[in-house]
C-alpha cells in the first residue's frame, strides 16, 4: 500500500480520536451553559487564555482517559518491517491489524503514535496524583508553621530550604539509583509521606464535625478505614483486593518526586499564612474560642484557595517536567515505559535521522505542560478580579 | 548588615555540612559499596570477598568516621599488611608512606581518585568546570538580555497586544524543558533529512550539510557558532521565560506608582519615563530572580550537556551518577551545593543593597 500523505495521517488521527471530541464539545457546551452557577470553574470561561488552556489540558485528560479506544496497535507490540517507518508509512501485512503506523515506528518497530497516547495515560496517571500529595504534605507543614510561627517555624524552614539547596537533578540521581530500591529508605520515605495526606483529612473532618461526634466518628472512621486500605496498598504493596499498588520502581520515581515538590509548596502555604492570620475574621475566631486546628483549615485554607489553585495547576505542570527528566535520564518507570520521558530518551539517539519518535512525545509534553500554565494564569486572572 | 552576613554564611555552612552528608550517605550505602568493588576487583566477587576488599580499602568503618576522613577532621585510615607495606587512605592519595595517619579530606584539598576517569577527580572537576563556566557565560550573555527586554516591553502597557503576545511567549517558553527545546531544535536546525537545513542546502545558503551541529564536543577546542549556539540556546529559553514574567510583574507594579505618573503629568515623554525612572526600580526583583536562576540553570546544564554530549561539569556528574563513580559524584555534589548556596546568599545580599528600603532600616 501507498504510504498516506500528511492531510490522510491528520484526518486518520481527527478519525481516532473522535471519543475525545465527544467529550471536549460536551464539556465545554455543558460548561458554557451552565457557567455561572459554577463559582470559579465557570468563571474560566470568561477568559480567552484559560479557555485555551483548559481545552489543551481536557484534551490529554480524555486523551488518557480512552486510551484504550485511541491507540491503533499495542504500545509494546514490535511488527517487523516498521523500525523507524517514517509517519503514515503502511504496515507489510497487515491482517486484522490497523493497516498504517500514523506516526511512524521508533527504533524498536512499535507504533509512535499509539505510544504516545498510552504515554499521556501514564503520566497523567502519575503527575497530579504526586502534585497532590506534595499539596497535602505541604498544607499540613505549612499552616502551622506559619500560624504558631517560633520554634516550630525555624526547624520546618531549615528542613524546606535543606531540600531545596539540593539541586534537582543530583537529587533524582541519588533517590532513584536501582540500589536505593533495595535499601528500605523509599518505603521509610513512602511511609511517611503517604501518612501525612490521611492526617491531613481526618484533622480537617474532626475540626470541622468536633461538635458532633456521631457525624464526626462516622467520617473519620470512614477516612481512616479507606486510608489504611490505600496506605497498605501503596506503600507495602499488601493490598488485599489489589486496588491500590506500586510497584516499587514506580513508588521511588513518586517519593522523589513528591520529595521535590513539598518545601515549594510548604513556602507558599507558609507565606499565606502569615499574612491570613492578621485579619480580623481570624480574630474573631480566637475570640469566639475555636481551636486552633479549625481556625488553620477551615479559616484560614479556604481563604487561600486563589493562589493554591493557581500553583497547583503550575505544579502539576513542574511535576510532568520533572517526570519527563527522569525518563530522559533513564531514570524513569521502567525501559519499555510509553511515558514521555522515557520515549524521548529512546529516540534522541537517532534524533538526526529519524526525528520522529523523539520529536512526538517532546511536543506532547510541551502542549499539555503548555496548557497547564495558560490554564494556570487564567485562573489567577478570573480570581484576581473578584 | 555585618551581623546579618555572619549569621547568613554560619546557616549556610551548617546547611552544606547536612547536604554533603545527606549524599555521603546516599552515595556510600552498602550496595553501591558492594557495586564499586565488584568493578574495581572483578564482577564474579563472592560476598565474602567484597567483604575483604570493602575492608582493605577502607571502606569498613563506621558511616560517620568515614565521613569525617573524607571531610578531612579525622586522621585517614592506616593498614599494615603482613608484609609491612603500609597502606591508607592518605598514602593512595599523596602516593608517599609517610602520609599515612595525616588527614586527608576536601578541607586539605584531597577529592579523591575518580574510578570513571582514571585520574584526580581535582583535575577531572576543574578542567571540566573551565567548560561549564564558558557554557554558563554565554547562556546568561543570550538568556537575561532577552528576557529583560521581553520583560520590560510586555510590562510597559499592561495589557497591551505586545503584552499578550510576549507573555504568551514567556509562557510557552517556561512550558518547555530543556530535552524538549533541545529535541526541537535538533530536529529543526541540526538534521541533514529533516528540518531546515537540507531546505538551505539546496537553495545554497549554506555549505556543510547542516546549519547548527547537533553534537558539541568539538567546543572543547574551538567554540564556533555552529558548534555551540544550541547548547546555548537549549539552556536559556527554558530560563528566559520566568525572568521574563517576574520583569514583567515588576514592570507593570512600577507603572502604576506614584512618581510615574507624576512624570507624565510634567510632560516627560514616555520612553524617558521608562528608561530613567521605572527601569532601576523595576530591575531590583529581577536580580534575585536571576541569581537564583542559576542553580536551576544546573539542571538544564546537565540535560543540555548530556544531549549534546559537551564534557562539562554537567556531563561528568551525569557519567559520575551513572558509573558509580563515588568520589566523584561526591566533589560534584559538593561543587553544585556551593553553588546552590552561594547564589542564595548574593541573591539575599543583593537585593538588600539594591532596596534603600531595606537597606537603611
Amino acid at each position: 500500500m501507498e504510504p498516506l500523505s500528511w492531510f490522510e495521517i491528520l484526518a486518520r488521527i481527527a478519525q481516532q480520536l473522535l471519543p475525545v471530541w465527544v467529550a471536549l464539545v460536551l464539556t465545554y457546551a455543558l460548561s458554557i451553559r451552565f457557567k455561572r452557577r459554577l463559582g470559579l470553574y465557570g468563571k474560566l470561561f470568561d477568559s480567552t487564555v484559560g479557555m485555551i488552556g483548559f481545552g489543551i489540558v481536557m484534551f490529554w485528560l480524555f486523551v488518557a482517559l480512552f486510551a484504550n479506544f485511541v491507540v491503533t496497535h499495542d504500545s509494546l507490540s514490535q511488527v517487523s518491517g516498521m523500525r523507524n517507518a517514517v509517519p503514515g508509512s503502511a504496515l507489510r501485512d497487515p491482517r486484522d491489524l490497523y493497516p498504517y503506523y500514523l506516526l511512524g515506528g521508533d527504533s524498536l518497530a512499535r507504533d509512535v503514535f499509539s505510544r504516545m497516547v498510552m504515554g499521556a495515560r501514564e503520566v497523567l496517571r502519575i503527575a497530579p496524583f504526586a502534585a497532590m500529595i506534595s499539596f497535602m504534605i505541604g498544607i499540613t507543614l505549612g499552616l502551622p508553621a506559619g500560624y504558631f510561627a517560633g520554634k516550630l517555624d525555624t526547624g520546618l524552614t531549615f528542613l524546606a530550604n535543606l531540600v531545596l539547596a539540593f539541586p534537582v537533578i543530583l537529587l533524582f540521581f541519588l533517590l532513584v539509583a536501582p540500589e536505593i530500591q533495595e535499601t528500605p529508605i523509599p518505603r521509610v520515605m513512602a511511609g511517611i509521606l503517604f501518612l501525612v495526606p490521611i492526617l491531613f483529612v481526618t484533622v480537617l473532618l474532626n475540626a470541622r464535625f468536633f461538635t458532633q461526634p456521631a457525624k464526626r466518628n462516622l467520617y473519620v472512621g470512614i477516612v481512616l478505614a479507606v486510608g489504611a486500605w490505600a496506605y497498605l496498598g501503596l506503600v507495602f504493596n499488601a493490598d488485599p483486593v489489589g486496588l491500590w499498588s506500586m510497584s516499587p520502581n514506580l513508588l521511588n520515581v513518586f517519593v522523589a518526586v513528591v520529595f521535590v515538590n513539598a518545601p515549594t509548596v510548604f513556602r507558599i502555604v507558609r507565606g499565606i499564612t502569615l499574612d491570613i492570620k492578621t485579619r480580623d475574621y481570624v480574630a474573631a475566631a480566637q475570640t469566639r474560642g475555636e481551636g486552633p486546628w479549625y481556625i488553620m483549615l477551615w479559616e484560614i485554607l479556604p481563604n487561600a484557595r486563589g493562589p493554591l489553585i493557581v500553583d497547583f495547576c503550575l505544579r502539576i505542570g513542574y511535576t510532568t517536567i520533572l517526570l519527563g527528566t527522569l525518563g530522559f535520564f533513564g531514570l524513569g518507570v521502567s525501559p519499555e515505559s510509553p511515558d514521555w520521558g522515557s520515549t524521548i530518551n529512546a529516540g534522541r539517539r537517532l534524533l538526526t535521522v529519524y526525528p520522529h519518535p523523539a520529536l512526538v512525545p517532546a511536543l506532547s509534553l510541551m502542549s499539555l505542560v503548555l496548557g497547564l500554565n495558560l490554564l494556570a494564569d487564567g485562573l489567577r486572572e478570573e480570581s484576581l478580579r473578584d | 548588615m555585618l551581623l546579618f552576613l555572619f549569621r547568613r554564611i554560619g546557616l549556610m555552612l551548617v546547611t552544606a555540612l547536612c547536604l554533603t552528608f545527606i549524599v555521603f550517605a546516599l552515595t556510600n550505602m552498602p550496595a553501591k559499596l558492594e557495586t564499586l568493588a565488584k568493578t574495581q576487583a572483578g564482577s564474579r566477587m563472592t560476598d565474602a570477598e567484597v567483604d575483604r576488599w570493602l575492608e582493605r580499602n577502607g571502606y569498613a568503618s563506621p558511616m560517620l568516621v568515614r565521613y569525617g576522613e573524607w571531610l578531612g577532621v579525622l586522621p585517614g585510615w592506616v593498614r599494615t599488611d603482613d608484609g609491612g607495606t603500609v597502606t591508607g587512605r592518605c598514602v593512595a592519595l599523596r602516593d608517599t608512606p609517610e602520609a599515612a595517619g595525616e588527614r586527608c579530606g576536601i578541607l586539605q584539598g584531597d577529592w579523591g581518585f575518580s574510578t570513571r576517569f582514571r585520574a584526580g577527580v581535582a583535575e577531572v572537576l576543574s578542567a571540566r568546570l573551565g567548560a561549564t563556566g564558558l557554557l554558563m557565560m554565554w547562556v546568561l550573555i543570550v538568556m537575561v538580555p532577552m528576557a529583560l527586554i521581553v520583560g520590560i516591553l510586555a510590562g510597559m502597557r499592561e495589557g497591551s497586544r505586545t503584552d499578550r503576545a510576549l507573555s504568551t511567549v514567556a509562557i510557552a517558553s517556561t512550558a518547555t524543558p530543556e530535552y524538549v527545546s533541545g529535541v526541537l531544535l535538533i530536529a529543526l536546525l541540526a538534521s541533514s533529512t529533516v528540518g531546515l537545513s537540507p531546505l538551505l542546502v539546496s537553495w545554497g545558503w549554506i555549505d556543510g550539510p547542516v546549519l547548527f551541529q547537533g553534537n558539541a564536543r568539538s567546543a572543547l577546542e574551538d567554540i564556533t557558532l555552529s558548534n555551540f549556539t544550541l547548547p546555548v540556546l537549549t539552556i536559556a529559553l527554558y530560563g528566559m521565560g520566568y525572568v521574563a514574567r517576574i520583569t514583567r510583574a515588576s514592570m507593570t507594579e512600577v507603572m502604576t506608582q506614584q512618581y510615574i505618573r507624576t512624570a507624565r503629568l510634567k510632560g516627560v515623554s514616555f520612553g524617558k519615563i521608562v528608561v530613567k525612572h521605572a527601569l532601576r526600580n523595576a530591575l531590583i526583583a529581577p536580580f534575585t530572580v536571576i541569581m537564583l536562576q542559576i542553580p536551576w540553570l544546573l539542571n538544564g546544564v546537565v540535560i543540555s550537556e548530556v544531549l549534546f554530549s559537551y564534557p562539562g561539569f554537567g556531563w561528568t556528574l551525569y557519567e559520575a551518577a551513572v558509573n558509580n563513580d563515588i568520589e566523584l559524584l561526591l566533589a560534584s555534589s559538593v561543587v553544585a551545593v556551593v553553588v546552590v548556596l552561594v547564589t542564595q546568599l548574593i541573591s539575599d545580599v543583593g537585593y538588600v543593597y539594591l532596596n534603600p528600603r531595606i537597606r537603611i532600616s
